[in-house]
């Protein structure tokens, strides 16, 4: 019951002192109490658990994280297809054209 | 749905498991910390890809499987009072306490009720000014602001017949705990990424110190857990113990300031007991005394209920990480989700529930 599950903010309102809002998670909307992410706006992408989006989330910190991701792969893929250059027996055997 | 598929993507996913394979060179065991990351590494099968040198090992924080079996047994005298409509999060209904659960009280005539949020319970208390109201408030550091809200607004609103059993655990002084035991082999942790969205993880650094152990906050996601657990295993091969987080964006340093501040106005810390684990000190939260006049165990008279837990069944050795599900000896024999023994099969976060359902039922060292 711990999962909280990302949706985009469609709609913010007032009730009973609180700010709430509806919140699609992919297709299904439901209200959700907004109180804990005063910064928030309509669009927004925010976590949310038992009815309370606990964080905003943060495109920015996701693209790097990714970014990350993919460039690790690229590194590793550059280091496997260079050369291993200076090797005494690189004449004797050629590692393919590169 | 905004970082969904990117978190699940194969061919990172392929990268990233490429990565620990090549730093991982000693024997680890990691312990993820939240039942819903069990969850997705066992769907995910990425237990089964790691280095066979690195274990994985499931930790405490299913908030279904730690709430004691007394607070089950005060829930059901609660329920089963005639003028009490009982509000709980539906995956409490199953969990026995020492005889029946809450769908029992409800099929024998108990108005027991299943809410998405405590906010609806408050709402029905408002609803039916003639009923007492009570809502279940269980959960981790993820779920109390919510349950402190609603208490906060039962007070806005003058309710006089809305209360809350309140069991409320908390994650850093378990991991204290586990480790404090002498037959712990945890190597290093991976924190729960949304217990951490709302407190941060400053409260983590003091026990990694302490304990020499890797504690990297990690989302719910196949990448999320993969980058946390690349993150660890470099920190153990580096021979380095520090807080670290592979979900950026969802945790800061800090958390969530305003649900912090409303946690720390409505709870006060109190000692906890752990179903299968016993009592560990400071590690519960429970209403303070300017909230008291909600607490449910008070306006029944249920404080004086002590219960002593059967001896069959090892969630509590499952929930410190010492036995894996398929060890208990009772594991899809007697115990089964139709039948469960443990509140570690009742709820669907427990690790026994996901190894039963994703068909563990061996362990994977006598695979090979
Ligand atoms: S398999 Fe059943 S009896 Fe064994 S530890 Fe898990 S819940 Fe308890």
């Amino acid at each position: 019951m711990c999962l909280g599950v990302p949706g985009q903010i469609k709609d913010i309102y007032e009730r009973d002192g609180a700010r709430m809002g509806k919140v699609d998670f992919g297709g299904i909307i439901k209200e959700v109490c907004l109180d804990f992410v005063p910064e928030v706006m309509v669009g927004d992408y925010t976590i949310v658990h038992v009815g309370f989006a606990i964080t905003q989330l943060d495109e920015q910190s996701a693209m790097e994280t990714l970014a990350l991701f993919e460039e690790m792969g690229v590194l590793e893929e550059e280091l496997l297809a260079a050369p291993e250059v200076g090797t005494s027996d690189e004449s004797q055997s050629p590692r393919g054209v590169t | 749905m905004k970082y969904l598929e990117e978190f699940r993507d194969p061919e990172l996913a392929r990268r990233l498991l490429d990565d620990i394979h090549g730093i991982a060179k000693g024997q680890w065991v990691l312990m993820e910390v939240c039942g819903g990351q069990t969850h997705s590494l066992i769907r995910n099968g990425i237990d089964t890809l790691l280095p066979d040198a690195i274990e994985l090992i499931h930790g405490p924080g299913c908030p279904v499987c730690v709430t004691p079996l007394e607070v089950i047994d005060k829930a059901l005298r609660i329920a089963a009072q005639p003028n009490v409509t009982f509000c709980s999060f539906g995956d409490m209904l199953r969990v026995p306490g020492s005889g029946e659960d809450l769908f029992t009280v409800r099929s024998g005539g108990g108005d027991v009720r299943i809410v998405y949020s405590p906010l609806d319970a408050v709402k029905i208390a408002r609803d039916n000014p003639a009923r007492e109201v009570v809502f279940f408030g269980i959960g981790f550091e993820t779920t109390a602001p919510a349950n402190a809200m609603a208490v906060v607004q039962a007070k806005r609103l003058g309710l006089k017949n809305f209360s809350m059993l309140v069991s409320h655990v908390l994650v850093p002084p378990a991991l204290d705990a586990i480790m404090s035991s002498p037959h712990t082999r945890v190597n290093g942790f991976l924190a729960a990424g949304h217990v951490c969205s709302v407190m941060g993880y400053w409260q983590y650094e003091p026990l990694a110190q302490r304990f020499r152990v890797p504690i990297v906050v990690t989302g719910f996601e196949p990448l999320d857990l993969l980058q946390g657990i690349r993150m660890a295993v470099r920190q153990l091969e580096e021979g380095r113990y520090e807080v670290e987080n592979a979900y950026a964006r969802a945790v800061t340093r800090e958390g969530n300031v305003p649900a912090q501040k409303l946690l720390s106005e409505v709870f006060e810390v109190t000692p906890r007991k752990w179903r299968g684990i016993g009592e560990i000190p400071n590690s519960g939260w429970g209403l303070s005394s300017a909230y008291r006049e909600f607490d449910a165990a008070i306006r029944f008279d249920v404080t004086d209920i002590n219960t002593v837990e059967p001896a069959i069944c090892r969630s509590g050795d499952v929930l410190q990480g010492l036995i894996k599900p398929n060890e208990c000896p009772a594991f899809g024999k007697e115990c089964t989700p139709r039948k469960p023994l443990g509140a570690t099969m009742v709820s669907s976060e427990g690790a026994c529930a996901a190894y039963y359902q994703y068909g563990r039922f061996v362990s994977l060292e006598s695979i090979g």
